[in-house]
């Protein structure tokens, strides 16, 4: 047991000097990344390798952690979503969202619908561009290009819609507590409803491109497959759990920010293969989009934000001229709110899994504790179990289906 | 809600007595403390036990109460979700100053790196993990940088003095 704290090297070493003893075979050991181009991140494979079949392998991950969670013990709650943005950074806004919705349960402040509405539309276009890069570049690791640069245009399209929300593009640091800094802009929904209608038959093109591909149905069918029990005993949630055929979503089991009042399927898939994650995300595009349809056409008129003058920050028009709004402005930057002793467990179903905060406050500005539930550092623990005895070029397929983000992985 | 508070609370303590304890309801998840010897069996019985169902280890992480007592420094948090019922539960475990506790990697895959990491941050000795070594941290590393005691940042930093800011150390 206690060999398992040798570095791998040294552990592999060991082994290969016995195979070799025992009939004369070479094993070698390779090292997948930290800075490999096919792992899209920064971390560490360590393989064993018996010519191009894997034996045995251990991750090293931690490259790039930034300690978030000792950070944000230091940061009032405001200054905190910027830590999360850099977390999954494929799809801030929903880490943004999440973070607010749990001050804002934590504090007890009730979110007025259309602020819920507009998050939850911001939402569904940070899963898609999500799924939009996690399944194109999946697409590119089994060798079709074609697909990624046909999408890809639309992801920018998305961050342009983010632009006008709120300013920034790729780590958004949206919203604010209680509800949005600004009503969304009438631009913010000319791009949203052009989007709508552009979109849908390019992804139609980008499926039809690869999911009955033969090539890409020879390297992703049986490729990295996880069976339901093991997934759940190893975490999984999110697409990568309901490829496996288990339908656990979030937004269905403890719907937040008003999922409940719409209607859509949950895609699963049944082996919990490459191409069932591929599939299972595809479906799931097509649901966002629906969602989003559906909450603009039910969008609420009315305030776009709680009416929380102790936490929400006053127009800055006002704090220029008005004595009062300025009192509050100062109030809310130098921290003098007031903040319950409590803490708080909020789960929104993030770009690809169960993303949880865990709060604990102490009755100051800042958090006493704050842990982040990452999905991707729960599951990625699955991914050597799940290549052992496939081939090298599965693993990279693998390991580009689970959508492994290092910034999620090491906060 | 199928599964009612008063259910999970008596099941348990007639079950473990006195190893379970201090039920509350906190916001929206029933909060309880277990005697940090029997987590392992508490955890299985809670995952096996055919009315409780809590099948999905949701997260486990490490507190740190340097002002608390001796026996009360650490903690160890653990979120469970009976995915039947759709039910979750917080499980505490607090811990001594030198602070161990049993693993429950055994029990759930998913706990592996996260005990791991916990053990990085806190210096939470898990007893039986197959690899307790640091993860996202340089395995070189003697501090565990979590604590409370350990500082943000350098503290003989000179060309920043937050006073001036309002912050002091009580409110930051």
């Amino acid at each position: 047991m206690s060999d398992l704290l040798l570095p791998p090297e040294l552990r592999y070493a060991e082994i290969i000097e016995a195979r070799k003893n025992e009939d004369g075979s070479e094993l070698s050991i390779l090292n997948l990344g930290p800075t490999h181009p096919a792992t899209h991140g920064i971390f560490q494979n360590i393989l064993l390798m018996d010519g191009e079949r894997i034996i045995d392998g251990e991750g090293t991950v931690g490259y790039i952690h930034r300690a978030f969670e000792k950070i944000a013990e230091n940061r009032p709650f405001y200054q905190i979503t910027p830590l999360t943005d850099r977390m999954n950074y494929c799809s801030a806004p929903i880490n943004n969202m999440g973070w607010w919705m749990t001050v804002e349960k934590a504090l007890g402040i009730e979110v007025p619908k259309r602020a819920q509405y507009l998050r939850v539309i911001v939402m569904e276009l940070a899963r898609i561009a999500d799924h939009i890069i996690c399944n194109s570049v999946l697409g590119v690791d089994t060798g079709a290009l074609t697909g990624f640069l046909y999408v890809f245009q639309y992801r920018e399209k998305i961050y342009e819609i983010y632009e006008e929300i709120c300013g920034a593009r790729l780590t958004t640091n949206m919203g604010r507590l209680g509800g949005f800094e600004r009503d969304w802009s009438p631009l913010a929904f000319e791009k949203l409803n052009q989007l709508l209608e552009e979109f849908p038959p390019i992804w139609k093109d980008f499926e039809d491109l690869l999911t009955r591909n033969r090539i890409f149905m020879d390297r992703t069918i049986d490729v990295g497959p996880i069976s339901a029990e093991k997934a759940i005993s190893y975490g999984f949630t999110g697409p990568n759990l309901r490829a496996a055929g288990i339908d656990y979503d979030i937004r269905v089991m403890q719907p937040y920010s008003s999922y409940e009042d719409f209607e859509f399927n949950i895609p699963v898939g049944q082996s919990g293969d490459t191409y069932d994650r591929f599939c299972v995300r595809n479906a799931e595009v097509w649901e966002s989009l629906s969602i989003i349809k559906q909450a603009l056409a039910k969008l609420p008129e009315g305030p776009y934000h709680a009416d929380v003058p102790d936490y929400y920050l006053p127009p800055k028009d006002e704090v220029y001229h008005n004595m009062e709004a300025l009192i509050y402005h100062f109030k809310i930057v130098m921290g003098e709110v007031p903040v319950p002793v409590t803490e708080v467990y909020h789960a929104v179903e993030g770009g690809n899994g169960e993303l949880g905060f865990y709060l604990t406050t102490d009755g100051s500005r800042t958090p006493y504790r704050l842990h982040f539930r990452r999905p991707c550092f729960i599951y990625y623990q699955a991914f050597n179990d799940m290549v052992k005895g496939q081939m090298l070029s599965d693993a990279i397929a693998t390991l580009s289906s689970l959508n492994v983000i290092a910034g999620e992985l090491d906060a | 809600m199928a599964l009612e508070n008063s259910v999970i609370q008596h099941t348990l303590t007639d079950q473990f007595g006195a190893a379970v304890g201090d039920f509350q309801q906190i916001h929206d998840i029933l909060t309880f403390e277990v005697d940090s010897e029997s987590i392992s069996e508490v955890m299985l019985f809670l995952r096996d036990n055919a009315t409780l169902r809590f099948n999905f280890l949701t997260t486990l992480c490490g507190m740190h109460f340097p002002d608390a007592d001796k026996d009360r420094q650490f903690a160890v948090v653990y979120h469970m979700h009976n995915w039947v019922d759709n039910v979750r539960i917080r499980i505490k475990c607090y811990l001594g100053v030198n602070p161990e506790i049993a693993t429950v990697s055994n029990l759930f895959l998913s706990a592996n790196w996260q005990e791991r990491e916990t053990y990085d941050f806190f210096g939470i000795v898990f007893k039986g993990h197959p690899q307790l070594k640091r993860i996202l941290n340089m395995d070189e590393m003697v501090s565990f940088p979590l604590r409370k005691e350990f500082p943000l940042e350098d503290g003989g930093r000179t060309d920043k003095d937050d006073r001036y800011f309002g912050r002091t150390t009580d409110n930051c």
